[in-house]
């Protein structure tokens, strides 16, 4: 079916220019002197190389970014695992264990897709404020370790579980739980690291969140602090795209790295989302 | 214990080998309620909680509380109906889902089509055409704004405008009349987002059995276009809705680009009101302390979207009865 079209390799490298041109900005500006990028004529690389951007971006006192990155970094590796790890518990209880709950249970996990995550930030504001979340690291983390999607997914992936690998393990002994953490849960590595990884993704992208609860520069995260720069009176141009920069390569070396689970977590959550 | 904390229902009634006894049952109640808690009471806490606090909420003066105890009826809802900023901002994200919407839709849709049409390479430009989707909203605003649609004349947009003979240089994000800075905003979320959209499709296109491409060609069907046409649209069906659907629910919630780019105009003062319904709740929760005022955006905001993917499952529905009968 498939034959070569050359016409289609004209229109693909048309198309990916525009695409690759904002990274390509993002190490050009990153490495220009703040002469140079404010500069009127159009360069398509700095004279010099400088990593001036760098030292300014991490020098800022009034914008810590160093400790924003730590932020991030800490939230994004509690959160990816532990959300992932909770909907995998509850998807297994509600895919395996036959208890009369089991739907009532189902249903009022899945009711909570029905409402959209980023209109309800100013309720949830309000419960994480009265019990002074505010400002603090579990204010930030808690509140998005709950997926119901996630559930939904996990639940899925157990009902399809062979069901001689679990009889197998109850001759060996095992109860429920014994099940789920010695063979569900090391069976659902896939899967495990496709939802992991995207959560992640999220949680490190995350702005409107963060922005709420951590109002204090203690606890910027790094998407909080680049905004910060980005909206003062006089930017420091290179150092912001430094910071950009900085703050973008783990999540552009997770994707080379581990694309093909990420493609697959796109897949599960896209389609059925 | 054991014998004590005996669930409260005696019989499951249900389809499973329940045997009758409580004592060979409790293992399992245990088990349950053990790896389902966390999600439960995180759900609970979280989201009914939150909802119903919210709700309540909505109907109180609460400025600078978030207690209840001030009802004041509809009022919150009344004066936020009736104020022109909230409204604005429902008309302003009401036409950028209608710009950005079908504008990545197609375009996502165009790069599928086009990357499965690759033989060497298409891991190459698969990647190059997802990658953005690894770059934060802010990041994206933050490029747009200082370096591709940058009011100076080294930015690249007024680079490229030189180029082509314009002489001044442009302030895309200052410039109202004509609406200038809607083309950075609608831009920069799809450089961010479209990508993601692309592999929805292309999973779609590569599920579509090559025996049907085959036998539209001895019926009939000759050019690329036709074979679209009659055989990969229709059978992208069910992906075209869910990106739809995902497209929609995500324009609505637009918050990061439109707070990072337009923050001098957030304040609804100078030029044109860049605010979105989740700025003005931002503003008006956080800025004004308002929380009474805030819960009502918030429901009214949900309910909106609520709405709308209602009408478009409605549409989808429609439209696959009468492809069916068309047929």
């Amino acid at each position: 079916m498939r034959k070569r079209h050359p016409g289609s390799y004209a229109a693909a490298i048309v198309f990916a220019v525009p695409f690759l041109l904002p990274f390509y900005l993002l190490i050009r500006n990153a490495l220009m002197t703040r002469r140079e990028l404010g500069s009127l004529d159009w360069h398509w690389w700095p004279e010099e190389i400088s990593f001036q951007g760098f030292a300014d971006a991490f020098g800022n006192e009034a914008v810590p970014l160093a400790h924003a990155l730590w932020n991030s970094a800490l939230i994004a590796t509690i959160s990816a695992p532990l959300s992932t790890l909770l909907a995998s518990m509850a998807g297994y209880a509600l895919a395996r264990i036959p208890v009369a709950a089991s739907r009532p249970v189902f249903f009022f996990i899945i009711a909570t897709m029905m409402v959209p995550g980023a209109a309800t930030f100013i309720p949830t504001f309000v419960v994480v404020g009265s019990m002074g979340g505010v400002n603090t690291m579990w204010g930030l983390i808690v509140p998005g370790l709950f997926s119901a999607f996630a559930v939904l997914l996990f639940r899925g992936f157990y009902l399809r579980f062979p069901r001689e690998l679990e009889d197998a393990g109850r001759v060996d002994g095992l109860g429920f739980l014994g099940l789920y953490a010695r063979l569900a849960l090391p069976n659902s590595g896939a899967l495990f690291a496709s939802l992991g990884i995207l959560s992640f993704i999220e949680h490190w992208n995350a702005f409107l969140w963060p922005l709420v609860i951590g109002q204090d520069p203690d606890y910027w995260t790094v998407q909080v602090a680049l905004s910060t720069n980005l909206n003062q009176q006089a930017v420091n141009l290179p150092a912001l795209f430094a910071g950009a920069l900085v703050a973008i390569l783990p999540l552009v070396a997770l994707f080379l790295i581990a694309q093909r689970w990420i493609v697959r977590g796109v897949l599960l959550t896209g389609i059925k989302g | 214990m054991t014998t004590t904390a005996a669930p409260a229902r005696p019989r499951a009634g249900g389809p499973h080998r329940a045997p009758a006894r409580w004592a060979s049952r409790w293992p399992a109640w245990r088990a349950f309620v053990l790896l389902t808690l966390p999600m439960v009471a995180g759900l609970l806490l979280f989201k009914y909680v939150a909802i119903g606090w919210g709700l309540l909420l909505s109907f109180n003066d609460a400025r600078g509380t978030i207690s209840l105890g001030s009802w004041n009826g509809l009022e919150n809802y009344r004066r936020l109906l009736g104020d022109p900023a909230f409204t604005r901002s429902l008309v302003t994200i009401l036409v950028f889902t209608v710009f950005i919407v079908p504008v990545t839709f197609a375009l996502a849709l165009g790069l599928a089509v086009l990357v499965n049409r690759l033989r060497g390479g298409r891991a190459f430009f698969r990647t190059t055409f997802f990658i953005p989707a690894a770059v934060s909203y802010v990041v994206g605003a933050l490029v747009w704004k200082m370096s591709l649609f940058s009011g100076t004349p080294s930015g690249v947009a007024n680079s490229l405008a030189y180029l082509l003979g314009y002489e001044d240089s442009i302030g895309w994000v200052a410039t109202v009349d004509p609406p200038l800075y809607w083309i950075v905003l609608v831009t920069v979320r799809l450089w961010l987002q479209t990508g993601f959209y692309m592999i929805l499709f292309l999973a779609g296109i590569q599920q579509i059995p090559a025996q049907l491409y085959e036998a539209a060609r001895v019926d009939g069907a000759h050019t690329e276009w036709q074979l679209f046409r009659h055989i990969t649209w229709p059978m992208l069906r069910n992906t075209s809705v869910a990106v739809t659907l995902l497209l929609i629910i995500n324009a609505f919630q637009a918050f990061d680009e439109f707070y990072n780019i337009l923050a001098s105009n957030l304040s609804g003062l100078g030029g044109a009101d860049g605010r979105t319904p989740l700025i003005y709740l931002f503003q008006t929760a956080l800025g004004e302390q308002n929380y009474g005022a805030g819960s009502a955006g918030a429901f009214v905001v949900t309910a909106l979207i609520v709405v709308f993917t209602l009408l478009q499952g409605r549409f989808a529905g429609f439209g696959r009865t009468a492809e069916e009968e068309g047929r």
